[in-house]
C-alpha cells in the first residue's frame, strides 16, 4: 500500500488549522471556528406597510450576520426608486392607480433583483435582504419565482403594527430625515407620509397563515409583543429568528469600556491576569463618579473573570455579573511576553499577524474571528437588556464595538480602545451614536498600528516601529 | 459634591473555580457576581397545555434535561404521576369522563399537591425552574395556576401542543402510551381504543391559548410538532432561551454517534492534552471507524470533528467531507497541559487534590473546567437538535459533556463517565429518553479514565493520590 502524500496533515500557518494538504479548500474556508451552516444562498424578504420598522430590522439583521461571519447585504428598493425617479413630488407618486409610477416601481424592484443574484453568484454573498413592501401576493409571487428559478431559498419578515403612536414616533425618528423629504417642514411631511401609507393600505394583503403555510416565515406584531413563526429550514433561518425575537426598541445606553491600567499594561506585556496600576485604580474611581454622574436607571455591569475587569468594577460599588467569555483574547505561547520578545522569539508568527490581524490565530491561542463567535451570547443578551455597562478588554471591546458600528472585520482589529476612556453608545435611527469621555487619568497607549512592512523577512525594526511605549 | 468612594474590596481567587471574588477579613464575600449569567431574578414555572398524546411530557423532560445541563436547576411535576400513586389502579377512560365527580375531585387534588411540590422545590429546595405537566386545557385551570404563581411571585411561561394529524397522535400513542402504567395489562388494540375515548373526553372543554383572549400571558404555541409557532410576550432570557431551544428540537427519527479520536501519542505516555498525533492502533482505529460506518449505511451522515489534529485524522479516515469545530476540542488543561498525572501530583498537589473533590467546578489554572466546557459546548448541542445522523469524533472530557446531556446525568457524574478510546456510542431518541448502543471496535488503546481515588485531602500522600492512575509508558 503507498503512502498517499495528501493523507500527512499540515496545520495552516495563520489560522492554525489542520488541513488534508496545503492548497486545500478548507484553507481558503471562512469561519474558521465554526461550520458554514448555508448551502444555499438565502434571500430575505421584507414585508409590510411603511413606517413599520422594515428598513430597521433589515439594516440591524445585516449588521448581525455580517459581524457573526455570514456575507449580508441589504438591498433596499426605495433607493433604486429615488435614483430612477430624481425628485420626490409628493404621495401621488404611490397611489395603486398611477400607471406610469407602476411601471417605475416595478422596474426597480426588478433592478435590485438583478443584483441579489450579481451579489449571490459573484460576490460570494450567503443572504440577501429584499427590503421593500412586497404588501401584495403577486409582488411576492414574482420574487418567489426568480428565487426558485435561481435555487435561492426565501425567508419572509413581515412587520405589523397598528399603533398610531408607534408609527408615528417611527415617521418622526427616520422620515423626516429621508432625502424625499429633505425641503418640507414637519406637518407638511408627516401629512404626505400619512397618505402614502394609505396608498399601500387598499391592497395590502399579510401573509395568509392558511394560503401561505408552505412558506417559510415571521410575522413580527408589535414591534416583538408577538411572533409567528412558519417553517424554518434551516440553521441560518433558525439564528435570524432567534436574533429578530431578542431585540427591542426600548431607548437605552450601553457603556464600553476597558478595565483601568493594569501592572502588566505598565510593562508593555500582553495578556496575563495582573491587577489595577495606582492609575488604574483612579480611573476605577474615576469611572465610578462618572457612572453616578449619569443617573442611569436600572442599569447591570458586567466584567469578564479577569482580575483587572472585577477590581475595576468593584470601585462602581453596585452588583456585577462575571462572564468569561469576555475574557481577553487568549495569546497562547505569547502570554505575557512583551512585543518585542515576540519578535524576537516568534518573528514569522509576528509577521502573519501584521498581514491577516483578523483571522490571525496565536499558536495555542485565539484570533480575533474565534473571539467574535465566544461573544456572541454576549451580543445577544445586550441586545435582550437596556441599560448596561460592560467593562472589559482591548481585542473584546473592539470585537464589540465593530458589531454596533457595522465596521468589517479588516478595521476590527485596529479600533482605538484606548485606556481609561468610557464609550456611550444609543441607538438612534439606524445606527447608533457614539460619545467618547476621558476620564482624564493618564495611562499607557496599548494601541499598535499596522506597520508599513508586514512580510517576514522584514527587519526587527520595521517590525517594532508602531510599537507603544512602556517600560 | 463627591464624597470619597469607600475603598475597593481587597479580591482573592477561589482556589477551585479561579474566580476573583471580593474577601473581609480573611473570608469570601457572598457576591451575586459569583454565580454564572443570571438567568432568572424569580423562579419560572412553565405550564404545558394541550390534549393527551400531543407531546406535553415529552417536552417537559427534555426540556428539564436541557436547562439542567446548562447549569438551570429544573424539575418536572407530571400530574399524571400524582394520580396514578392516588388511584392505584387504572380502570378506564371513565375515570376522565368530565361528568365523573368523584374523578375530578381526585384530579384536582393531584394538582394542588402537585402544585404544593413546586412551591417547595421552587422557595425552600433552590429550584429555578419548575416544569408543571398537565393537560391543562380549561382557562379556568390556568387561572388558578396564575393566582398560585402570583402569590408566590413565580413568573409563568405557558408551552402549548396543539396537534391534528392522526398518523403523529397514533405514533405518540404507540412510542408511550402502551407501555404506561395505566396500561401494563392491557392488549395493543384495548389500549388504543380507550386512550382515544380518553383524548375525548378532554375535547369539548378544551380551551386554546388565544392570542386576543390570552394576550397579556407569557407563552408559546407549537403546532404540528414545529411546523409552526406562535410566541407572546417573552419576558426573560430564560424564557427566550427555552423558546429558541422548543423551536430547534425535533422528532425525526435518527442516530447520533459519539466517539473520541484514535489513540494518540501523547495517550500512551499518559499525557494529558496537546495536539498529538495518531500512533499505529489510533490510524487502525480510524479505518475500522471507516469501515463501520460504511456498513451502518446511514443516510445524509454529518461529520464533526475538533481543531485538533487527532480528530482531524481520524476523520480523514472516512474519506467524507467533515465539519470543524473549535469548541469541541478537548478542555484546555491550563498550566497542566501535556503533563502526566505523577507530574502535576508532583508539581500541583493542591490543584490535583482539588481537583479530585469538585471534577465537575474545578478549574485548571489558566484553563478550564467541565463548567466551563458544557457552556461551550451548547451551540453544539442546539445543532446537534436540529440535524439528523450525525457522528462526532471528539475528546475525553467532551465526549463526557455531551454524553451526560443525551443521557441526562447530573454535574456530580458527568466527568467520571466512562468513554473509552475505540469504541462508538449509538444514542438514539426512544420514548422519553435515549437508547445507547456501545460498540468497541476491536484496536487495543490504553486506558486514559482515572477514578476519583478514595482520598481527596490536600494533606494525602502522593500514592494515594495516584492510587487510580491508568497505567501508560
Amino acid at each position: 500500500m503507498h503512502t498517499d502524500r495528501r493523507k500527512k496533515l499540515t496545520q495552516t500557518p495563520l489560522l492554525k488549522i489542520w488541513v488534508p494538504w496545503m492548497g486545500c479548500n478548507l484553507n481558503r474556508r471562512r469561519g474558521s471556528s465554526v461550520p458554514q451552516f448555508c448551502n444555499s444562498p438565502t434571500l430575505i424578504v421584507m414585508v409590510g406597510l411603511p413606517a413599520r420598522g422594515k428598513t430597521y430590522i433589515s439594516k440591524k439583521l445585516t449588521r448581525y450576520l455580517n459581524w457573526i461571519g455570514v456575507p449580508t447585504k441589504m438591498f433596499n428598493v426605495g433607493q433604486y426608486r429615488r435614483e430612477a425617479v430624481k425628485i420626490y413630488k409628493n404621495f401621488e407618486f404611490f397611489k395603486p392607480d398611477n400607471e406610469e409610477a407602476m411601471r417605475i416601481r416595478k422596474a426597480c424592484a426588478a433592478a435590485a433583483l438583478k443584483d441579489v443574484s450579481s451579489y449571490f453568484t459573484k460576490e460570494q454573498g450567503q443572504v440577501a435582504v429584499f427590503d421593500a413592501t412586497n404588501t401584495t401576493r403577486e409582488r411576492r409571487a414574482v420574487i418567489m419565482s426568480v428565487a426558485k428559478e435561481k435555487g435561492y431559498k426565501v425567508f419572509f419578515v413581515e412587520s405589523i403594527c397598528d399603533d398610531p403612536e408607534i408609527i408615528a414616533e417611527n415617521i418622526k425618528q427616520v422620515k423626516f430625515g429621508s432625502p424625499d423629504y429633505v425641503d418640507r417642514d414637519i406637518d407638511e411631511a408627516m401629512a404626505d407620509f400619512v397618505q402614502r401609507i394609505e396608498c399601500y393600505k387598499a391592497s395590502y394583503m399579510p401573509i395568509d397563515d392558511d394560503k401561505d403555510r408552505k412558506l417559510s416565515y415571521i410575522k413580527i406584531f408589535d414591534v416583538g409583543i408577538r411572533y409567528l413563526v412558519n417553517r424554518v429550514q434551516d440553521h441560518i433561518q433558525s439564528r435570524i429568528v432567534y436574533y429578530l425575537m431578542n431585540i427591542h426598541v426600548t431607548p437605552r445606553s450601553i457603556y464600553l469600556s476597558r478595565h483601568g491600567e493594569s501592572e502588566l499594561n505598565l510593562l508593555g506585556r500582553i495578556g496575563g491576569d495582573s491587577g489595577l496600576s495606582p492609575r488604574g485604580q483612579k480611573y476605577a474611581s474615576a469611572l465610578a463618579a462618572f457612572i453616578k454622574g449619569q443617573n442611569i436607571k436600572d442599569l447591570k455591569v458586567w466584567t469578564s473573570h479577569m482580575k483587572r475587569t472585577i477590581q475595576t468594577a468593584e470601585a462602581v460599588g453596585v452588583q456585577y455579573e462575571q462572564w468569561k467569555a469576555l475574557n481577553e483574547i487568549d495569546a497562547g505561547v505569547c502570554e505575557e511576553l512583551t512585543y518585542e520578545e515576540i519578535q524576537q522569539n516568534f518573528p514569522e508568527e509576528f509577521a502573519l499577524r501584521d498581514q491577516d490581524k483578523y483571522r490571525y490565530r496565536y499558536p495555542k491561542g485565539e484570533s480575533y474571528e474565534d473571539l467574535v463567535h465566544r461573544l456572541e451570547p454576549v451580543i445577544m443578551e445586550l441586545e435582550r437588556q437596556e441599560n448596561v455597562l460592560v467593562i472589559c478588554h482591548q481585542a473584546v471591546m473592539r470585537c464589540l464595538l465593530a458589531y454596533f458600528l457595522d465596521k468589517p472585520a479588516d478595521e476590527l482589529p485596529y479600533l482605538k480602545c484606548p485606556l481609561h476612556t468610557v464609550l456611550k453608545l444609543t441607538p438612534i435611527a439606524y445606527g447608533c451614536k457614539v460619545e467618547s469621555c476621558f476620564l482624564n487619568i493618564g495611562a499607557v497607549n496599548t494601541h499598535r498600528e499596522k506597520p508599513a512592512n508586514v512580510d517576514v523577512n522584514r527587519d526587527p525594526e520595521e517590525a517594532l516601529q508602531t510599537v507603544p511605549d512602556h517600560i | 459634591m463627591d464624597k470619597t468612594p469607600p475603598n475597593p474590596r481587597e479580591l482573592t481567587q477561589n482556589p477551585l473555580k479561579k474566580i476573583w471574588m471580593p474577601y473581609k477579613n480573611g473570608l469570601p464575600e457572598k457576591h451575586i457576581s459569583q454565580r454564572k449569567v443570571c438567568m432568572t431574578n424569580c423562579p419560572t414555572l412553565i405550564v404545558t397545555v394541550g390534549l393527551p398524546a400531543r407531546g406535553k411530557t415529552y417536552i417537559s423532560k427534555k426540556l428539564t434535561r436541557y436547562l439542567n445541563w446548562i447549569g438551570v436547576s429544573t424539575k418536572e411535576f407530571n400530574v399524571g404521576q400524582y394520580r396514578r400513586e392516588f388511584v392505584k389502579i387504572y380502570k378506564s377512560f371513565e375515570f376522565f369522563r368530565p361528568d365523573n365527580e368523584e374523578g375530578l375531585k381526585i384530579r384536582q387534588q393531584c394538582a394542588s399537591a402537585a402544585l404544593n411540590d413546586v412551591r417547595y422545590y421552587l422557595t425552600e429546595e433552590g429550584g429555578q425552574v419548575a416544569v408543571f405537566d398537565a393537560t391543562n386545557t380549561t382557562r379556568e385551570r390556568r387561572e388558578t395556576i396564575i393566582q398560585f404563581a402570583e402569590q408566590n411571585g413565580f413568573k409563568v411561561f405557558f408551552v402549548e401542543s396543539v396537534c391534528e394529524d392522526p398518523d403523529v397522535i397514533q405514533e405518540n400513542i404507540v412510542q408511550v402510551k402502551l407501555g404506561s402504567p395505566d396500561y401494563t395489562n392491557c392488549n395493543t388494540e384495548d389500549a388504543v381504543q380507550d386512550f382515544m375515548k380518553r383524548i375525548k373526553c378532554y375535547e369539548n372543554s378544551y380551551e386554546t391559548l388565544d392570542e386576543v383572549l390570552d394576550r397579556d400571558l407569557s407563552f408559546i404555541k407549537i403546532m404540528d410538532v414545529g411546523q409552526r409557532y406562535l410566541v407572546n410576550r417573552v419576558l426573560d432570557h430564560i424564557q427566550s432561551r427555552i423558546v429558541y431551544y422548543l423551536m430547534n428540537i425535533h422528532i425525526t427519527p435518527r442516530s447520533i454517534y459519539l466517539c473520541r479520536h484514535g489513540e494518540s501519542d501523547l495517550n500512551v505516555k499518559g499525557r494529558i492534552g496537546g495536539d498529538s498525533g495518531l500512533t499505529p492502533r489510533g490510524k487502525e482505529f480510524a479505518k475500522k471507524l471507516s469501515q463501520f460506518i460504511q456498513k451502518q449505511k446511514i443516510s445524509d451522515l454529518k461529520v464533526w470533528t475538533s481543531q485538533m489534529k487527532r480528530t482531524i485524522q481520524t476523520a480523514e479516515a472516512l474519506s467524507v467531507p467533515y465539519e470543524q469545530w473549535k469548541v469541541l476540542n478537548e478542555i484546555d488543561a491550563g498550566v497542566c497541559e501535556e503533563m502526566m498525572y505523577e507530574e502535576i501530583q508532583e508539581n500541583y498537589p493542591l490543584e490535583f487534590a482539588l481537583r479530585d473533590q469538585d471534577k465537575y467546578r474545578y478549574r485548571y489554572p489558566k484553563g478550564e473546567s467541565y463548567e466551563d466546557l458544557v457552556q461551550r459546548l451548547e451551540p453544539v448541542i442546539m445543532e446537534l437538535e436540529r440535524q439528523e445522523n450525525v457522528l462526532v469524533i471528539c475528546h475525553q472530557a467532551v465526549m463526557r459533556c455531551l454524553l451526560a446531556y443525551f443521557l441526562d446525568k447530573t454535574a456530580e457524574e458527568l466527568p467520571y463517565l466512562k468513554c473509552s478510546l475505540h469504541t462508538v456510542l449509538k444514542l438514539t431518541p426512544v420514548a422519553y429518553g435515549c437508547k445507547v448502543e456501545s460498540i468497541s471496535l476491536n484496536v487495543e488503546a490504553v486506558d486514559t479514565h482515572r477514578e476519583r481515588p478514595e482520598n481527596v485531602e490536600v494533606s494525602r500522600m502522593s500514592e494515594e493520590a495516584l492510587l487510580t492512575v491508568p497505567a501508560h509508558l
